[in-house]
């Protein structure tokens, strides 16, 4: 017996002590195979008596559990170890740069006509673009402006001939919705716009956005409300906005808008002039065949770089169509 | 309009001060554009007078001069101005005197000479931004006076931006009266009478052409002295109006123009022959003006004439000969109305703009002309004597403005303005204006309208009126109700903003160009389109419309190339403008352009090139937008500006999206582009035609995949293999990709092996290995025939 129990316990220590799977195995096939030491144990049983068999059986079973039981932790212990090793082996560089196409961007002015649009979608305005090389009727005549008229000479007009220039503001696309529908009209028009002036602070194409509500009962209330609350819309603030009397042909009453823009070192409120406006001034509804009693309506027109420049502090108006890649890449 | 505070406040003196006029002016509608100080900040200069100018001992341009400031001393001061000389009366900073800049006056030595002062120059006291001598005071200045209360300094120039309908706006009397409204305080209008007749000569004048001249008035005066100085209180008015001094009978026309907006010529009665014809110009007339450039009159200008010549521009500008000189002896004035139709436009088509023609072609007051002339005759007989003769006046009153009565209702004036007003608010605030209120009913008016506000004729012109004076910011502000009908949203367009979304996905980046181009560049890259030119453009390389977004694109890429950049994707979203025949297409194209590596720079990147099969990969990203890619098909191209044996033409069924390819290399050369150039252009209608998804079951068969590959003359187009297999494998067929092609060992150097994978499945049933043998035996039966194809072992 003496002999069992110094046989498990020398293979219960070399169980324990083997450094690998391999090793490990020879010392199950070393006790536990069949011709293990263990299992060769077993034989013996048939030269013991009758009586002394049952319990000899149980020790060496016994033995064979407690040795498999060690063999099995033994071996799971080898197999963690040996998968941390594989992982540590496999670990990277998870700080080097990942493999993809770097973003492209948007470009400013695109970003700010949407954003717009998408202020202005919100309460029911829907987009309407029209073409850039215009008629005069649309540009000037069916807006107001005939041609003595003294707004013209503001206007700076690129001319083809006498009846086709360039437009000079996106107002023509108000009259070519108007002349195609009857109200109620919610409409916002963005896109170029051209005048023949170039300096610091012009350039002879810019954007525009226009809009235009028509319907039944529509005030300069609702007016100053639209105006007031887009522009804390888009700047993301309350600031203060004021309303100037001014002057296009194709408003009346007409505004220009100011916005709150930093303060003078007095703590006077700085005025920065923004955008213009105005209600739909009734000759514009003749010229499109809207009944100019039964409704009424409001427009507004704003300069996109303008807004894009305050926006994002561009500070020369020409950077925006130099399409300069170290420009154009801040605007992700 | 510039004009002197001092001068407003002497027809209207509210106690506010300038910054609060300068606001109440800008919140009414018109817009201060700037205010500027009349002089510098400056003390201790008072008038003195040069009794003695010596040679200075030590500098030949140097003058030594005895400066008496009325006392018994003098001071000796050393002056290098070219004018200092005996009995000049100059502006004198004693010692002590702090010009502008804060500089200090203090006693110095000059080449060895002490000086006690300094005489001034207009620029040395901020009155003028640069001056060539002394500034010379009048003769009877009164020596010793402070300079500043002598010349009443302490003034600001106002300088108002009047929108074109504030025509009444353009005189002191005009914006006196907005102030008055505004401040509720009466104006101190100039006492006009008329001038009594000292002899019956009269200068007579015939209208000829009534609708552009509809009131003549006209006045001789005998015997004036044009030689006399005029007054310095009128010359400062008008320097701080922006006007020179010309001579006394400029100077009063000029005068009664900014004082009360009528503009009034002074012509010299001895150049005139028979009489004054107003006339429109014969065609080709010739006239020399004021300024001394001879101009060339078209039949629409309206002229004055006499009764061999003509004299003036009408309302725009006088004649050389004609006008005042300083030999005129009698003077005929002339206060006429023009009609702004005959006069708008017409200056700038002669490259001029005067204070006349501005005030004309926006409107003049209709019934201003004999109260100007008596305002005038009056000053000139004051200033430089004279014999006024009687007043005449031609007139056509068929072809004057009426005199206008608009009707006003209460409840429309509520309506529009959004805003609760009371009728006796609104008579009260109309009122005001100097409109007459008549009332036909309850809140319902008809509003006579003064003749000086001829800008008002409607109804909502008078609404503006009172919105203007109630103060817009005081006008309610309230969310506008609104019919809440919903818009379509169509599921099968593309968006230009996915498409957009899209490129910057793929590293692109959006650029904005002009829509006009040289014509140089333009007809290097698209030689056979005939672009619109601009009748007026900007500058020679902004003459054309684009006809295509390429050269701008190019442009802006080869930019970018001289920076330092190497990678750049660039594109643009626009319109273009292709004339055909006597119409013009817009249509909005989608266009880029590529150059450089394919992948961004990295540590595991290759060093590839972007290439052809990039380019087409990101049009069919694009296409792949809108779920209809089997609709498209690229085809080879040969296109101007495009490499002829890499470009492709895209169509959807039989319309021509665009193309796309590579830049010809000898285009790159021309544009002086360094690097192999990719582009594609693409038109936006047709790319944004997309299908709404229409689900298919998904089969749940097994698939089989079976690959071959064949080897073909290196002619043949995947496209046609591709679609040979496509129609043999029909309806079982469902997927096919294209994964090798090979060039070189082992094949006929003309031939070139491509591999293709078939994806087989049936929708309702496992297929069994006879069919797809057999399908793939006709597959391949089919390229053999078709393009003499060997199948590769």
């Amino acid at each position: 017996m003496n002999n069992l129990e110094s046989l498990l316990a020398s293979a219960l220590e070399e169980t324990a002590t083997a450094e690998n799977i391999q090793s490990l195995d020879q010392v199950r096939v070393k006790y536990l195979g069949k011709k293990g030491e263990i299992t060769q144990f077993l034989k013996t049983l048939g030269a013991l008596s009758a009586d002394e068999r049952p319990a000899m059986g149980a020790k060496i079973n016994e033995a064979k559990t407690q040795l498999q039981a060690a063999l099995n932790d033994h071996r799971e212990k080898l197999q963690l170890a040996q998968l941390e090793a594989q992982l540590a082996a496999e670990s990277i560089d998870v700080t080097l740069p990942g493999r993809i196409e770097s973003l492209g961007s948007i470009h400013p002015v695109t970003k700010t006509i949407e954003r717009i649009e998408d202020i202005f979608q919100k309460i029911g305005f829907s987009v309407a673009e029209g073409p850039e090389v215009e008629d005069d009727y649309h540009n000037f005549e069916a807006l107001n402006i005939p041609s003595h008229h003294p707004a013209r000479a503001m206007h700076d007009t690129f001319y083809f001939n006498a009846h086709t220039l360039l437009r000079t503001h996106t107002s023509p696309v108000q009259v070519r919705t108007m002349e195609q529908s009857q109200p109620p009209i919610r409409i916002i028009c963005p896109g170029k716009v051209y005048r023949c002036d170039s300096d610091q602070t012009h350039t002879p194409m810019f954007h525009q956005v226009e809009g235009l509500l028509v319907d039944e009962n529509v005030s300069f209330a609702d007016l100053k409300s639209t105006i007031i609350d887009f522009l804390r819309a888009f700047f993301g603030r309350d600031l203060q906005v004021r309303f100037r009397p001014s002057y296009f042909p194709f408003t009346e009453p007409s505004a220009e808008v100011d916005i709150e823009w930093g303060r003078d070192s007095d703590g006077k409120v700085r005025w920065l002039e923004i955008m213009g406006c105005g209600m739909v001034h009734p000759k514009v509804f003749d010229y499109s065949n809207i009944d100019s009693e039964k409704y009424t309506g409001y427009a507004f027109g704003l300069g996109v770089e303008r807004m894009a420049m305050l926006r994002y502090g561009v500070q020369d108006l020409r950077q925006f169509f130099e399409n300069d890649v170290r420009f154009l890449e801040q605007f992700n | 309009m510039k004009f002197s505070e001092h001068w407003l406040r002497e027809w209207v003196n509210p106690k506010v001060d300038t910054h609060t006029i300068v606001e109440q002016l800008t919140m009414a509608g018109l817009e201060v554009d700037g205010t500027e100080a009349v002089a510098g900040q400056f003390t201790g200069v008072v008038v003195g007078e040069i009794i003695a100018a010596d040679q200075h001992p030590n500098a030949d341009k140097l003058k030594l001069c005895q400066v008496s400031v009325g006392g018994e001393i003098t001071f000796q001061v050393v002056c290098g101005a070219p004018n200092a000389r005996v009995g000049l009366k100059a502006p004198f900073a004693q010692i002590n005197a702090i010009l502008p800049g804060n500089f200090k006056i203090r006693k110095a030595k000059l080449r060895g000479v002490e000086s006690f002062g300094m005489l001034c120059a207009e620029a040395e006291l901020g009155m003028a931004d640069q001056s060539d001598g002394l500034m010379e005071l009048p003769s009877d200045a009164p020596v010793g006076e402070d300079l500043r209360k002598y010349l009443n300094l302490d003034d600001t120039i106002i300088d108002v931006d009047l929108t074109p309908n504030r025509a009444d706006c353009l005189s002191i009397a005009g914006i006196a009266r907005e102030v008055g409204i505004i401040n509720r305080q009466a104006v101190n209008a100039v006492e006009v009478s008329p001038v009594s007749a000292t002899h019956e000569e009269i200068f007579p004048v015939e209208i000829k052409a009534p609708k552009g001249c509809p009131n003549y008035v006209g006045r001789v005066i005998r015997d004036v002295n044009v030689s006399v100085e005029t007054p310095l209180w009128m010359q400062e008015k008008l320097r701080r109006a922006g006007q020179r001094s010309i001579d006394p009978i400029v100077d009063i026309t000029n005068y009664v123009m900014l004082e009360i907006g009528q503009p009034l010529h002074g012509f010299d009665l001895e150049q005139l022959a028979g009489g004054i014809v107003v006339r429109m110009a014969e065609e080709g007339e010739k006239l020399t003006l004021l300024d001394g450039q001879t101009i060339t009159l078209s039949s629409d200008v309206l002229v004055i004439a006499d009764q061999s010549k003509p004299l003036a521009f009408a309302g725009v500008m006088g004649g050389e000969h004609s006008g005042v000189s300083s030999n005129t002896r009698h003077v005929f004035l002339e206060s006429a109305y023009f009609n702004p139709i005959f006069i708008a436009g017409k200056a700038r088509q002669y490259g001029l703009h005067t204070e006349s023609s501005h005030r004309f072609e926006r409107g003049v007051d209709f019934q201003l002309q004999r109260k100007a002339i008596e305002r005038a005759t009056k000053l000139i007989l004051s200033i430089c004597g004279g014999q006024p003769g009687p007043v005449t006046n031609q007139s056509d009153p068929e072809q004057l403005p009426d005199t206008i009565a608009v009707k006003l209702r209460a409840s429309r004036v509520r309506s529009l303005l959004g805003l609760e007003i009371s009728n006796q608010e609104i008579a009260e605030l109309l009122g005001g204006l100097g409109m007459v209120m008549e009332t036909v009913k309850e809140g319902a008016w008809v509003v006579g309208i003064p003749s000086y506000r001829f800008d008002i004729r409607l109804e909502v012109d008078l609404i503006e009126e009172i919105a203007r004076l109630y103060g817009y910011n005081n006008l309610p502000s309230t969310s506008p109700m609104a019919h809440v009908a919903m818009t379509g949203l169509p599921e099968d367009k593309v968006t230009l903003r996915q498409l957009r979304r899209l490129l910057v996905a793929q590293g692109y980046r959006e650029a904005i160009n002009y829509s006009f181009i040289s014509p140089e560049l333009q007809k290097l890259v698209e030689p056979e389109v005939e672009p619109l030119s601009l009748a007026n453009p900007i500058s020679a390389d902004m003459g054309v419309m684009r006809t295509s977004l390429l050269p701008g694109l190019l442009k802006a890429l080869s930019y970018n190339l001289n920076r330092q950049q190497s990678r750049i994707r660039l594109f643009e979203v626009g319109q273009v403008f292709l004339p055909k025949g006597d119409t013009l297409q817009q249509p909005q194209m989608l266009a880029g352009v590529v150059c450089g590596l394919r992948n961004p720079e990295n540590w595991t990147s290759s060093s590839d090139k972007f290439d052809f099969y990039d380019c087409k990969g990101v049009v069919e990203q694009l296409i792949a937008l809108g779920g209809k890619v089997d609709q498209f098909e690229f085809r080879r191209e040969v296109r101007q500006g495009f490499h002829p044996g890499q470009c492709a033409a895209l169509f959807l069924k039989d319309e021509c999206v665009g193309y796309l390819g590579r830049l010809h290399p000898q285009l790159q050369k021309q544009l002086d582009i360094p690097e192999v150039v990719y582009q594609f252009e693409l038109q936006l209608d047709l790319l944004t035609q997309g299908s709404v998804a229409s689900f298919q079951e998904i089969s749940k068969f097994p698939g089989v995949r079976r690959d071959i590959a064949v080897v073909v003359d290196q002619k043949v187009d995947a496209a046609d293999l591709m679609k040979i297999v496509e129609f043999e494998a029909g309806e079982l067929l469902k997927d096919l990709k294209l994964f090798d092609v090979y060039i070189g060992k082992g094949i006929d150097p003309n031939r070139k092996s491509v591999a293709m994978g078939l994806t087989l499945q049936h929708p309702s049933r496992t297929l069994n290995e006879d069919e797809v043998h057999d399908l793939m035996t006709r597959v391949t039966q089919k390229l053999e025939e078709r393009f003499n194809a060997i199948l590769r072992k």
